[in-house]
């Protein structure tokens, strides 16, 4: 599982506001098993930045999101991906933060029983820089 | 025919009889109270088991499609959770998904939720000027799911007299069983 980052913050209102491109190299399994098995009917893969900043010892941001039907190829290989969830902190806790840590999890969502969130393995840290963008293209 | 057997079962019953069968009765609707308190106590929600009721979770989940809930308190709300909710005021629960998430050192949180099915958040559906949910709100987190079981709890919503119905055969059938 690998990502690739680079990143710049702008202040929105009193808030910081992150923009955040990345690659997504990942295959889904279940211990050395394909996931997909009789009974996962999807699973919703996400995206998600978690740091700390002085306002809120834990922060989680969804960034991105996708829903995998059974059938789809449990492979990802994506790139230059924006993300769809605008990446607002609470506060302005993304300035000069070095340790914003983004993980790909997934919700299995079975024909019926149990809904487990399982955690992919590898993750990526990503540090914003100390200043500003005044003007961007995004 | 078979419906003046009944009339005649019913007027040959003896008071006896029928006294022993209210308290079967009422003895059945008390062991289900019962289970249903055990599971509130046990899962640690108000309502452990719900029934979804919109589209917003599609395709994971379908209207009449049945949850079971946890809340316990330790639990912490993270990203990528499913919660059921009622915001302040409604009695409505809503089944999303937990997109953002920022809590203090002491463990207040406070969190924004979305369907998997909606283009936007749920700030819409706040009330007025709330622009985050907390654990308060929560009624639980989904933990397993039955599809289709709860369609039954939906039709007695929109057709009352599909109740009525369900509940007089019912009715009928525990008073008249003859215990052998």
């Amino acid at each position: 599982l690998r990502k690739n980052v680079e990143d710049f913050t702008g202040p929105r209102e009193r808030s910081d506001l992150g923009f955040v491109t990345f690659d997504i190299t990942a295959d889904i399994l279940n211990g050395k098993k394909c996931i997909f098995d009789w009974n996962v009917k999807q699973l919703f893969l996400y995206l998600s930045a978690e740091y700390s900043t002085k306002n809120n010892a834990l922060n989680q941001v969804v960034l991105w999101d996708k829903i995998m039907l059974r059938g789809d190829n449990p492979r990802l290989f994506l790139k230059d991906m924006k993300s769809k969830y605008f990446f607002f902190d609470d506060g302005n806790g993304l300035k000069g933060n070095r340790n914003i840590t983004l993980t790909l999890s997934w919700n299995v969502v079975p024909n019926a029983g149990i809904l487990p969130l399982v955690t992919g393995s590898g993750h990526v840290s990503v540090p914003f820089p100390d200043t500003y963008e005044t003007t961007k293209s995004y | 025919g078979p419906a003046m057997d009944l009339f005649g079962d019913l007027r040959r019953m003896n008071k006896r009889q029928l006294y022993y069968q209210v308290l079967n009765f009422a003895m059945i609707v008390s062991s289900a109270l019962m289970i249903w308190k055990g599971l509130i106590v046990v899962t640690g929600s108000e309502s452990p088991i719900v029934v979804v009721l919109s589209g917003s979770m599609e395709p994971a989940f379908h209207r009449g499609d049945l949850l079971f809930l946890t809340n316990f308190h330790d639990d912490p709300i993270r990203a990528g959770e499913i919660v059921v909710f009622k915001v302040e005021g409604r009695d409505i629960p809503i089944v999303h998904r937990v997109i953002k998430i920022h809590e203090k050192e002491n463990g207040n949180i406070k969190f924004l939720t979305k369907g998997d099915n909606n283009e936007v958040d749920d700030r819409g559906l706040y009330k007025e000027g709330q622009n985050w949910l907390e654990k308060k709100d929560v009624v639980g987190r989904a933990r397993g799911f039955l599809p289709y079981v709860g369609m039954v709890t939906i039709i007695m919503n929109d057709y009352p007299k599909f109740k009525y119905a369900l509940l007089a055969v019912m009715g009928a059938y525990v008073l008249l069983k003859r215990e052998s």
